[in-house]
Formats: structure tokens, sequence, C-alpha cells
């Protein structure tokens, strides 16, 4: 048998291989997804049972607490995409570990192909999914009550930055899945840390209306400023001629710079976990 | 240490402690170019760990291994072109078909998509694959699956080819079909490294049998020297009436290469023999007319048990 080729590694090629072992690793990932569709089903479910379950149970009585006339839908919508995105990052916490269970990633490992590949492919058929989950609400949203006046582009504006945060969020959840790597254990971690996260931020409530020691992480976390992008993204824009809408903006706590805070969140939680979880990954034995 | 090109692997006093455990001590292998190599042992004697060592998955704690003269510890990245591997329990994706599968790994050793694609054809092929090759795996049979992974680990053509446990948990007649297309890989002249826990597998299949247990190599050499080692073939009898027991021993005695065994406990006398099934006429023939009334007689050749009883008790005394 002929000897096996081994490309040199010149810097360039090194990105171009990782690119391209990444795309590979994405595409198995998402014929999972096609073959399993299941997965996505169920995916596309749950952040619809929260969406009818809060905007007819808690509606009625965040609409009577608010200074200007808003429909919770509208309040909501937001809110229950960035938790989708993050709550469906924990599916890539379950994925790695099933793979590292099944051997799967021995067989990777001892190729000779990029080390980020694994990840990078799973965080981004991960991402991909959520984009078909955000689509999925906006659309069931509709059909309940909710609208934006600010056209097309607010929309794929709001689908790009639920892509990138969810994307950020499967970094963590890889590491997560790297460390504890069995799958049963995986999804119970996942939840843990997810459901606190959620519910103490502003994506059912406004931050005003919880004990001043909450607010401090409430106001603040990612997931409310995420949150609170997306309103500012969807909502009516403020301005003298509409005081309602500065007053429910200032009501909520939505801020200019909310877009600006998101990103700076979405690159701190990359720049921390994306060599976090490739070190982790190339540790794991 | 001789390196050039005599040997494909070597792993020279390899040393690994997991969780207070030590799973290798002092671990030697010599798998010479060419030639398939069976590692023996039971659960736990450290097979699985040298594999994962060698295949730059762990890292030992000390000892030097080298694949083709490649230090595996310093240039894990070069090591990775140069084998296949097969690991202990199938690595195929359940969803993807067969030949998606091999592709992707073909994409992944970076042979663009066409070179893949063809590569992908010719081993479903050569592994009697084609018909269920655009189904999704999690159809295919346990056979099936064993026979797309080592499909997987040969897609680059590798000159050394690694292969854990490659039928274990598989039926017997799965077992020698897939006997037959590991035999057919090694025939090219490929370097084989095979792990097992079955005797009869790594007698098929090797030219050299290294038995290990703790973590350490307790005997090798080929499977007729391992077996004449552990002293070869015995005669089992047993017999119906206690009082005969004694009487029986000396009159088989002289046949056997040294005095049976005698279990009072169940009745029955364990005689080693040199000539097998020779011997055993022999025994019937010193019976013959002699009144005694024999419940069982059989010829046994050593067992894994036998070997591991014998050869692991002496390492340890």
């Amino acid at each position: 048998m002929s000897q096996a080729t081994i490309p040199q590694s010149t810097p360039l090629r090194v990105v171009w291989w990782t690119i391209h072992d990444s795309l590979v690793m994405t595409r198995r990932n998402l014929i999972y997804y096609i073959r399993e569709p299941r997965l996505i089903f169920f995916a596309g479910i749950q952040p619809v049972i929260f969406l009818l379950l809060f905007t007819f149970v808690f509606g009625g009585a965040i609409e009577s607490g608010a200074p200007a006339s808003i429909d919770y839908i509208n309040y909501l919508i937001p809110g229950i995409l960035a938790q989708t995105v993050i709550i469906a990052s924990t599916q890539t916490t379950v994925g790695l570990a099933d793979d590292l269970s099944k051997g799967m990633v021995d067989r990777f490992r001892s190729l000779p192909m990029s080390r980020a590949a694994v990840l990078a492919g799973r965080t981004l058929a991960d991402s991909i999914r959520g984009i078909f989950t955000t689509v999925v609400l906006l659309t069931v949203g509709t059909l309940i009550g909710f609208r934006t006046e600010n056209g097309i582009g607010a929309i794929l504006s709001v689908i790009g930055l639920a892509f990138v945060i969810g994307y950020a969020f499967t970094w963590i959840a890889a590491t997560l899945g790297l460390l504890v790597k069995n799958p049963e254990v995986a999804q119970v971690v996942g939840f843990i840390w997810i459901f606190p996260a959620t519910f103490a931020s502003s994506i059912f409530v406004p931050v005003s209306t919880m004990p001043e020691w909450l607010q401090g992480f409430a106001k603040n976390q990612p997931i409310s400023v995420v949150t609170n992008a997306i309103r500012g993204l969807l909502w009516e824009k403020p301005s003298f001629t509409n005081l309602d809408a500065m007053a429910l903006r200032a009501f909520v706590g939505l801020s200019d710079k909310d877009i600006q805070i998101a990103l700076f969140w979405v690159a701190g939680i990359l720049i921390v976990f994306v060599p976090l979880a490739i070190y982790n990954y190339s540790r794991t034995q | 240490m001789s390196v050039n090109g005599e040997y494909a692997i070597l792993a020279h006093d390899v040393h690994k402690t997991y969780n207070k455990v030590k799973a290798l001590n002092g671990m030697n292998l010599q798998v010479p170019t060419g030639k398939v190599v069976g590692l023996l042992g039971p659960n736990g004697a450290g097979k699985t760990t040298l594999v994962r060592i060698i295949t730059t998955l762990l890292k030992p704690d000390s000892g030097t291994v080298m694949i083709q003269g490649i230090n595996v510890l310093e240039h894990p990245a070069q090591v990775r072109g140069t084998f296949g591997l097969a690991g202990q329990y199938p690595a195929v994706d359940e969803q993807l078909t067969g030949r998606e599968n091999l592709v992707i790994v073909g994409e992944l050793y970076h042979f663009g998509g066409r070179e893949a694609r063809h590569r992908a054809k010719d081993l479903l092929e050569r592994f009697g694959l084609t018909d269920a090759a655009d189904r999704p795996v999690k159809t295919y049979s346990g056979g099936m699956r064993r026979r797309l992974d080592l499909a997987a680990s040969i897609v680059a053509r590798p000159p050394v080819l690694i292969l854990d446990e490659p039928t274990t948990g598989l039926d017997p007649r799965t077992r020698r079909d897939l006997w037959v297309f590991i035999k057919k890989l090694v025939q090219d002249g490929a370097t084989l490294l095979l792990t097992t826990q079955y005797l009869e597998e790594a007698d098929f299949l090797a030219d050299q049998i290294v038995l290990i247990d703790s973590g350490k190599v307790v005997a090798q050499g080929t499977a007729d020297e391992l077996k004449s080692q552990i002293g070869g073939e015995t005669i089992t009898l047993q017999i119906e009436e206690i009082a005969q027991l004694d009487r029986i021993a000396q009159l088989i005695a002289p046949i056997g290469k040294t005095a049976p065994q005698v279990d009072t406990l169940t009745n029955t006398l364990i005689l080693p023999v040199a000539k097998g099934t020779q011997s055993m006429v022999e025994v019937i023939r010193a019976l013959d007319g002699s009144g005694v009334e024999l419940v069982d007689i059989r010829l046994a050749r050593p067992t894994l048990d036998d070997v591991f009883l014998q050869l692991t008790g002496n390492s340890k005394s």
C-alpha cells in the first residue's frame, strides 16, 4: 500500500483545511437533522408551547402594569427568540457527548484533520438549526398577534442576531459537553444553568419589577441584553411625537447601545470559550 | 532500538496510570513491517490503553512509541496520516449512509470530493456493501457495521493498520466472515496490529501473538509456541465409581507426558498428552476390557483460559 500523503502545513493551508474540515463536519451534522426530523420538530415545538402559555397566562398581568399600551406578545417574542436559541445550544452538549461516548470522536481524533473541525462543525450545524426554529417562532407569533412596523430588514437583523448569540452559546455548551462526556448527564447539566439564566432576565417580565438584589444581574446578563436588543429592532421607533414608545422603552430598560453590548457579549463568549473548548477537545482522552 | 524500517510499530517501556490503576506497566511491543501481530489479553489487561497510546489518542506517563520510524509523542500530527484505526466499537454514523460515511472520512483525509467518492465506491464493493451503500447505517447488521468501520479505517490506504477487538460482540459466523476480510487487507503487505480476547482469532490471523496481562507482556511467540509453552493438549476422563480412580490413573499414566491430575470431587482425571488423537486411541485401548465405566472422555486443546491461568499465574508467583 502506498504511503498516505501528509500535506505540508503552512499557516494558509492550516486555515484553509480548518475551514474545509469544519464545513465537512457541518454537513455531516446537518444530514443528521434532515434524517431525524423529530430532532428539529421537538426543538421547535417546545418554544412554541412556551410562547403560547406565557402569552395567554401572563399576558394580561403584564399589559396592565405597563405605562403605555403594549401587546404582551410583542414584549415576549424577542425574549422567546433569545431563550430558544440558548436552550437549543444544549443540543450541542448532548450531540458532542453522544459522539464522544460512541467512539466517533476517537476516529476523528485519529485522522489527520483539523483539531477544531469537530467542534466548529457541531456548533455551526446546531446554530443553523436554530435559524429554522427562529423562523417557526416568528411565524407562530405572527399568527397570534405579533406585529412589527420596521420591515423585513429588522426581521432579518433579528434572525441574524439570534443566530450569532446562539452560536456563541453553542461554544459554552460544547465546552460542557467535553467535560461531562455522557449524553444523559449532558442533558441535565444543560438545563441546570439555562433555566435560572433565562428566567432571571428580561425575557418574561421587565427587570424593574424584580427585587433590587436581582436587578443588577438580570439587567446586565447577556440574555437580557440580547432580548432588549431584539426589542429595539422590532418595536416602534421612539421620537418626540411618539411618547408612548419612549415611555415603554424606559419602562423595559432598552438602550441605544443594546446591539453593540450584545455583540460585545458574543465576541467575549467566543474569545473565552472557543479556545477553552478546543483545548479541552485536544486533551480529551 | 532499531527503527529503520524493520518495525512498523515499536513501543518501549510504556507506563500509564489512570485513576491510580496501572493500566500499562512497562509494556514493550515490536510489530515487524508487513507482519500481523495479535495482542491477546483479558479485559483490563491494557490492550485498548496501548492502542490508544499508539494512535495518539492518549499520552503515556512514560515510554517511547514509534510508528514507521516517527515518534508518536513528538509528532502526533504526522503519525495520524500513517495508520488506519478501527476501534472497539464501530465508529460509523448511524443516520448517514454507508457511502456518506466513507466519503466524509475521505474528505477529512483531504482527498477532495471526486477522489473521496471514488475510494468510497471501491471500498463498498470490496467489503460487499454495494447493495446497502445508500441505506442509513442504522439499518445495517452488526457485521455490516464492522465491515464499514474496517473500510473507513483503510480509506487512506495506510501502511499500518490497527484494529482493536474487531470482532467482539459478533456471532461466530459473522466473526469468521470478518476474519476473511481482515486477512485480505493484509495480503497487499500492510502491517497489522490486532487486539483480541479470542485465542482462536489470534491463531487464525496473526503471525505472532503477544500475550499481555496487568499492563505487561507475559509471553510471546507463534500460536503453536504459546500452546506448547503451557503444556499442550489434555485428555479428560470422567468415571462412574470413585473407587476406580486410582486404578485408571495407573492404567493411563504411561500414555501421558506426566501423571494424570485426579479430581475426586467430580470423579475426573486430566492427563496431559503429546500426540492428541493418537493418545486418545491409546487411552481407550488401555481401558478396553478393564471393566471401567466412563461417563465422558474428551480431548481438549489449550483454551485462552488455560493459557491465562498458567501464564498469568507464573508471572505473579
